[in-house]
């Protein structure tokens, strides 16, 4: 069998409806849109959260069984990925990781908290306990009077989250609903991140009371699919993001002038731009390639290179950009004010999330090399 | 199954069921993997008649018009058969340059006069082609080529010299750059394109060793040189344009190619067969953490390629720059295979320093002469350097 397997990769007339609308409506709010909230609580407006919820994106992977459009998740991969090209810092992709986990681990019991999470209530999941993704270790549980006790690291979004959904070192494996209102004021404890278009807290749980509790045979499985499609969503945002430095890169070689020449004439910045551009190529090409694979059903093989393989090309390939966009500004790209600073930060945060280029290249060695 | 689908499959039956019972035995010498190793009688005889066997059995320039040697059917009947040949790994079909450049740019641009005198030879492998661009001082920077045509009555005179004339010393024909206005204003403007024929008195050749100690290629000396007056191709002085579109076929932007393999694809899967019982320390080499990290960057890196290949039929996915994946698909490919053949021989332990001819080589040097024959595509056709200069220039839209 080749180490190559899977290629498919299609895009139908819908999904190339949703990007092109997604990409223009991104578009028009642009970078400055979040500039404006880089110092702020919230990396967002209200209203733009209000708006990406009336378009009906909270409800993206939510099967219609569950009340849902019936777009898989797959269809988050165009949204995110024009979301990335202006780093819009929304709970989108919290919400949406929060619905999968919940439907892959028990639709049914979960069926009040998604349709309140597709129509706007913004969830995310509470998973983190080490200090990285390559450690899988939970100590939150239970006690014996059904409440939950624990500590949760870098939660994305949670000081905005009406719902957490909180892994537990329970039997296999459990997950708790909580309601945020139920928590005590200090209990979510934002963090700052070196991203500033993105926010997590760190989340203090003493003693609260679930609103739903999951547990059983399905919980394993749909964690590791979350973790999966996670992977595969900051993939997206990340390639998104990675071509709008680029974007910002060319802008500038096509402009500034040192010596009576355009900076872009000369090779040392050329040749760089181009290696980006074929970075940026393979990223997409990797994204929409898992894009096609994923769907409402448990991940195979195939669908879990796919994600390994986009989260550990597209990460790598933004800080590249990022990197080299502020490089190639000169003083200018020492700034506050030059976009190019937002992209290396965004990188940095990036590449962490659900596990770095080499944790996924360890996975994807065992999963193509073992005989 | 539509009706057209079932009959390309029935097709793809016939063709494999073909080559399973003509795919040649070992010749007992070694065999080119592409048209730029192939360096003796012995190979171009035997590559000859496997060529015109193909074209014989009707599997080679399948969408090619009828009456120039050809099937006139839809393309995705060559590229079954193509695929099917890759399949079985059958030999090349060796006249590449024929084949996939000046055969295309003959069907395209060519006059009926000379679709008729050239394409069934090409076809056939009767008439093997070369080309001559490069020159001695003048490789990238091709618009510069001095060699010069000068008009005397019904012939062209041609004087210079080219060089890396791969197959130059077998071919029949050369597709030939040369100056005819040294006057003109542009560089451009004073250049012309020739369909010569190699039998003219006044060209020579003189094989060139290349870096693996085989031949394949000569420099080709002109000394008054005289060549019909049509052998032009279109009008005096649209030399460089046509020698663009002919770069277009040969780095695979263009579609028209008759068909078979040009060259034998070495892929990942090959490497990692070859390492599943190379040891390294107490283990394997695919044990080794870093060894295998590599591995799976270089297993990513050509998974890209191929999914890029999808997505470049997806407008919607390629919207930002539309000519990025096709453009970059030499320089990618040609750079990724490169580094793969490195990556095996330093896979290959202590006995990764030993070369074809030495009974211990790994795979009787197969790696090792795989990598020094890689730079004949990074450097041949446009060197990796150029094409960054063209995406950056041409996709990218920076100044030159
Ligand atoms: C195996 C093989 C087969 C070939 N077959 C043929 C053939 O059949 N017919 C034919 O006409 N030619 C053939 N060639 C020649 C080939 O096209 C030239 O070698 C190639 O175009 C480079 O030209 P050059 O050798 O003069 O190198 P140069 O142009 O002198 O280049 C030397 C170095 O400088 C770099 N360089 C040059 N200009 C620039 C620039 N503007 N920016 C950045 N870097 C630059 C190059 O990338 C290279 O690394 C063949 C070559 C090989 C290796």
């Amino acid at each position: 069998m080749s180490v190559i397997g899977n290629t498919a990769l299609r895009f139908d007339d819908e999904q190339a409806m949703l990007l092109d609308y997604a990409r223009s409506f991104c578009a028009d709010k642009g970078l400055a849109e979040a500039r404006l909230h880089l110092e702020s609580e919230q990396a967002h407006d209200v209203s733009l959260w209000q708006e990406i919820v009336a378009m009906g994106w909270t409800g993206i992977g939510l099967p219609e069984s569950a009340g849902g459009a019936g777009l898989g998740i797959g269809a988050a991969v165009p949204v995110l990925e024009s979301m990335g090209r202006v780093l819009m810092g929304t709970p989108l992709m919290s919400s949406l990781l929060a619905v999968q986990l919940l439907v892959r681990a028990d639709a049914t019991a979960a069926a009040a908290i998604l349709q309140s999470i597709a129509a706007g209530e913004v969830a995310t999941v509470a998973q983190l306990e080490a200090s990285g993704w390559a450690s899988s270790e939970v100590t939150a549980q239970l006690d014996e009077n059904g409440r939950v006790q624990g500590h949760k690291r870098m939660v994305m979004d949670a000081a905005q989250a009406r719902w957490l959904v909180v892994t537990l070192d329970h039997e296999q494996a459990a997950l708790a609903v909580i309601d945020t209102q139920s928590l005590a004021a200090d209990a979510i404890r934002p963090r700052q991140l070196i991203d500033l278009t993105h926010r997590a807290a760190d989340v203090l749980l003493e003693d609260v009371e679930p609103a739903l509790v999951i547990t059983g045979d399905g919980v394993p499985g749909a964690l590791r699919d979350y973790t999966l499609l996670g992977a595969l969503l900051v993939a997206a945002e990340s390639t998104g993001a990675a071509a709008a430095a680029l974007d910002t890169i060319i802008d500038y070689l096509k402009t500034r002038k040192q010596f009576d020449k355009l900076i872009g004439s000369y090779q040392a910045l050329k040749h760089p731009a181009v290696d980006i551009l074929n970075n940026v190529d393979s990223s997409r090409s990797f994204i929409y390639h898992a894009a096609t694979l994923v769907g409402d059903g448990v991940l195979g093989r195939d669908q879990e290179i796919a994600c390994r393989m986009a989260k550990a090309q597209a990460t790598e390939t933004l800080k590249f950009a990022g990197d080299r966009a502020v490089q190639f500004h000169g003083g200018m790209g020492f700034s506050w004010e030059c976009d190019a600073q937002l992209f290396i930060r965004r990188a940095q945060w990036a590449q962490q999330q659900f596990g770095d280029a080499q944790h996924h290249r360890k996975y994807l060695a065992d999963l193509l090399l073992n005989s | 199954m539509n009706a057209a689908v079932k009959e390309l499959e029935e097709f793809r039956r016939e063709v494999s069921a073909w080559l399973e019972a003509n795919k040649p035995g070992d010749p007992g010498f070694l065999l080119p993997q592409s048209f730029m190793e192939v360096g003796t009688e012995q190979q171009v005889d035997f590559l000859r008649e496997w060529q015109h066997k193909v074209w014989n059995a009707g599997y080679l320039g399948m969408a090619w018009p009828k009456q120039y040697g050809g099937q006139g059917v839809d393309a995705a009947y060559q590229s079954i058969a193509d695929q099917e040949m890759r399949r079985h790994g059958v030999p090349i079909c060796f006249n590449v340059i024929g084949l996939g450049w000046a055969g295309p740019l003959i069907n395209d641009i060519g006059t009926d006069e000379e679709k008729s005198r050239y394409l069934k030879g090409i076809l056939s492998a009767e008439d093997i082609w070369c080309q001559g661009f490069s020159e001695p001082d003048h490789g990238s920077d091709l618009g510069n080529a001095r060699t010069r045509a000068s008009r005397d009555g019904d012939s062209w005179v041609i004087n210079g010299t080219k060089i890396w004339t791969t197959l130059g010393n077998y071919a029949k024909y050369m597709i030939l750059l040369a100056r005819t206005n040294p006057e003109a204003e542009r560089k451009y403007d004073g250049l012309s394109f020739f369909l010569a024929p190699m039998d003219a008195e006044g060209i020579e050749t003189r094989p060139i060793r290349k870096l693996t100690g085989e031949y394949g290629f000569t420099e080709t000396f002109f000394t008054d040189a005289r060549i019909p007056a049509d052998c032009l191709m279109g009008a005096e002085g649209q030399g460089w344009k046509i020698a663009m579109q002919t770069l277009q076929y040969e780095r695979g932007a263009e579609a028209g190619a008759a068909g078979g393999l040009a060259f034998v694809r070495i892929v990942i899967d090959d490497l990692v067969e070859q390492l599943r019982d190379v040891p390294r320390g107490d283990a394997g080499v695919l044990d080794d953490p870093v060894m295998r990290d590599e591995l799976v960057r270089l297993i990513m890196e050509e998974k890209a390629i191929a999914l890029g290949d999808r997505r470049s039929g997806i407008s919607a996915l390629t919207s930002d720059y539309p000519l990025s994946l096709p453009l970059s698909n030499k320089l990618r490919w040609t750079e990724y295979t490169r580094r793969m053949r490195q990556f095996a021989i330093n896979a290959q332990g202590a006995d990764g320093a030993l070369y074809v001819g030495d009974d211990r080589a790994p795979a009787g040097g197969f790696w090792q002469r795989a990598y020094l024959n890689s730079f004949s595509a990074t450097i041949g056709g446009g060197t990796s350097q150029i094409q960054a200069n063209i995406i950056a220039e041409h996709v990218l839209g920076l100044p030159k």
